[in-house]
């Protein structure tokens, strides 16, 4: 019988890591000071005011951007929260969600639209989105900690390259959606590329956009609640707790909380897409 | 010199097209260079001169590549051989910013389905082309308010483009085109996503605009009674190559095969051939020297019961009747003064056939043809107006020469 001789993948993987480590152990600690900075004041601002002016805030916001009924339900929502007494760990993984989206959209929207104007990026960023997704979420954890240690760094970090990929994607299919036709019009007047883009194509893309970025959330928060493994605090070792101490109580509560935050974060977003048609860009006449 | 002269213009899609072209220019067919290579070819050795001011029209079934020569014109497709010169200069060698500046500055276009900006208001729309060329908010609002004023939407100005209907959503696409004083317009099928009563109206405001406006337009529709209506000049493409350029009538009366014969076969000729282009030489003539007894001959040998009446300058004098020459000799009349009815129609040679019916059907008599200066030259007899309708090979009008009449 021929014995098909094994591949060793899994340590030259080791070896780069390593060699990662090594050389570019600088940087790693430059990307890590930045980002535990961010994601340590953005949590110092949200647990600044008493829980209940926050959460009326937010119903406040929730209110201006979809019903009067979504407000309300966010407020009381958000006061349940705090009544489980999960409020700063809640505060803490939503700072985890928002830095972890802000980065993934910064990376995302500049490569989908590199992939839209070009089809060869297209092409090479296809696959490398396609293995970013469907690695299975864990995986991530393991090199973020060789790189960055213990704590909310690795999960940023685990969470950017998970919930990233939607944001490339739809990007992409937004710019890409936008009528022939419509941008023949633009350039036939004479109009660059960049103007092109920026007045009338990324408008237009701009419900597809937004739908991405509202994936990228939802992928971002589910993700961050694996961080907590790693420790990166908040719900999420809420629900490690639970599961490590058999506790379906501790568990269950904290699990509720991020369904909360979900359901605020998914609504609120999703409505900032829909309603964007009508809204013309800045700067035009 | 032209404002717009194609030469040798091809247009071949696919990985291999200049190996397509060279085997074109070989002599190939379209479909052998296509097995050949497997680059598609659109536009196959089209040369045109579009002149200052006119209404040029490009005619062809879908697939004749009629959308991609008026594409080749600003260069949204790449021209793959030939040049294009624009008012002489040749823009097929311009870089990316040249290129952009001729197309805000000279050429304008307008598109099938509208392609207007769905994010923006009706005046930033129309405003898109002084903004692409950086120029100042109240110029362009003052320049897009006026363009919007020409094609009659004034009052929308601040309404998106889904809350008007398809045909003032074209003329929204008009006035963008129109804002940026552009001299040449292309339209790419501008009026065949519209329904026939809304298109009848924009050909007519097209017309009326292009009385005032002269800007040169290239007008692209598959619609052969569209291109007869508007076209100073018609080029018929099929399959990629120019089968026949000319005017309506050219087109109608002289096809130049058989494949442009079929296709004006369903054309209202009435509306586009004019007495001009029908009417035939004067026989029934008498001038107003000649006195009864040579009218009465010339009815006997003509066989014909009425006689147009010229004077010597040929200018139409009316008509006599068999009857009333008959009583005139009966009174021993020397001349035909007393005899000449003037109760008669005339028409110029520029009135369509269409126009003929009514004063046809009213007279016995051919309907007399005068030129600007009142002279006869030439009739149309109701027998030549129905064999022209039915696209019968009409004698071409040699009655504008002046030889050989009889009186």
């Amino acid at each position: 019988m021929v014995e098909i001789p094994r591949i060793p993948i899994g340590e030259r993987v080791d070896e780069g890591v390593d060699w990662l480590t090594d050389n570019l152990g600088g940087f790693f600690d430059l990307v890590a000071d930045q980002v535990r900075w961010l994601v340590d004041h953005l949590e110092d601002l949200l647990l600044w005011p008493p829980a209940i002016v926050l959460a009326a805030l937010m119903g406040l916001l929730a209110w201006r951007l979809r019903s009067v009924t979504f407000g309300a339900f966010t407020f009381v929502s958000m006061l349940f929260i705090e009544s489980m007494t999960l409020w700063e760990e809640s505060m803490s993984t939503l700072s985890l969600v928002v830095i972890a989206t802000l980065v993934a959209v910064a990376v995302g929207i500049p490569l989908g639209i590199a992939a839209a104007s070009n089809e060869r990026v297209s092409s090479l960023l296809r696959p490398v989105l396609d293995f970013m997704q469907t690695m299975p979420a864990f995986v991530y954890l393991i090199p973020a900690i060789t790189f960055f240690g213990i704590g909310a760094v690795p999960g940023v970090v685990a969470t950017v390259v998970f919930a990233m990929p939607p944001a490339a994607r739809l990007t992409e299919l937004g710019i890409r959606q936008v009528d022939t036709e419509v941008v023949e019009a633009a350039e036939s007047f004479g109009a660059p590329p960049r103007q092109v883009l920026r007045k009338v194509q990324l408008p237009l893309a701009l419900p597809t956009i937004m739908a991405g970025v509202n994936q990228v959330i939802m992928l971002a928060l589910s993700m961050v609640v694996i961080a907590g493994i790693v420790g990166a605090g908040g719900l999420g070792a809420e629900v490690f707790r639970g599961i490590t101490r058999l506790d379906v109580g501790v568990g269950f509560e904290g699990g509720l909380a991020v369904v909360i935050l979900a359901v605020f974060l998914d609504r609120t977003t999703a409505s900032i897409g829909s309603s964007g048609r009508r809204t013309p860009p800045a700067g035009t006449a | 010199m032209s404002t717009i002269q194609l030469r040798n213009i091809y247009k071949v899609f696919g990985r291999r097209s200049a190996e397509a072209v060279e085997l074109l220019r070989d002599g190939v067919s379209r479909e052998e260079a296509q097995e050949r290579t497997g680059a598609v070819p659109a536009v196959i050795d089209i040369s045109l001169d579009i002149e200052p001011g006119e209404l040029f029209v490009v005619m062809g079934l879908s697939g004749s590549g009629k959308s991609t020569l008026v594409r080749t014109i600003n260069r949204l497709h790449e021209p793959t051989a030939g040049t294009i010169e624009l008012k002489g200069r040749d823009i097929t060698r311009l870089g990316p910013a040249e290129l952009r500046e001729v197309r805000s500055s000279s050429v304008s276009m307008v598109f099938q389905h509208f392609a207007l900006f769905p994010h923006r208001t009706v005046l930033e729309n129309a405003a898109w082309g002084l903004e692409v060329r950086r120029r100042g908010r109240s110029e362009r609002e003052e320049r897009s308010r006026e363009a919007l004023r020409l094609v009659g939407l004034e009052g929308w100005e601040d309404s998106y483009p889904d809350q008007l209907s398809g045909g003032m959503q074209q003329r929204v696409g008009l006035a963008r085109a129109l804002a940026t004083d552009a001299d040449v317009l292309l339209m790419d099928e501008a009026f065949s996503a519209l329904d026939p009563l809304i298109r009848r109206e924009m050909q007519d405001q097209l017309v009326e605009l292009q009385d005032t406006l002269h800007k040169t337009i290239v007008f692209i529709t598959h619609d052969l009674n569209e291109a007869m209506r508007l076209g100073d000049r018609i080029a018929v493409l099929k399959d990629g190559r120019l089968v026949q350029v000319g005017t309506a009538e050219d087109i109608l009366q002289d096809p130049a095969n058989d494949y442009v014969a079929s296709f004006v076969q369903d054309v209202d000729r009435s509306r586009v051939l004019t007495a001009g282009s029908v009417m035939e030489k004067p026989q029934a003539v008498i001038t107003t020297h000649d006195g009864p007894r040579a009218a009465m001959r010339a009815m006997r040998s003509l066989q014909v019961s009425g006689l147009l009446v010229v004077d010597a300058h040929r200018k139409l004098r009316g008509y006599v009747t068999d009857d009333d020459v008959a009583t005139a000799m009966r009174h021993d009349a020397k001349s035909l003064e007393s005899a000449i009815r003037t109760d008669v129609a005339t028409i110029s040679p520029d009135v369509p056939l269409v126009e003929l019916f009514v004063p046809a059907a009213e007279t016995p008599l051919p309907l007399p043809v005068e030129d600007e200066h009142g002279r006869l030259v030439g009739v149309v007899p109701r027998v030549t107006l129905l064999a022209a309708l039915g696209g019968q090979a009409v004698d071409t009008p040699d009655a504008l020469q002046e030889e050989d009449h009889r009186g």
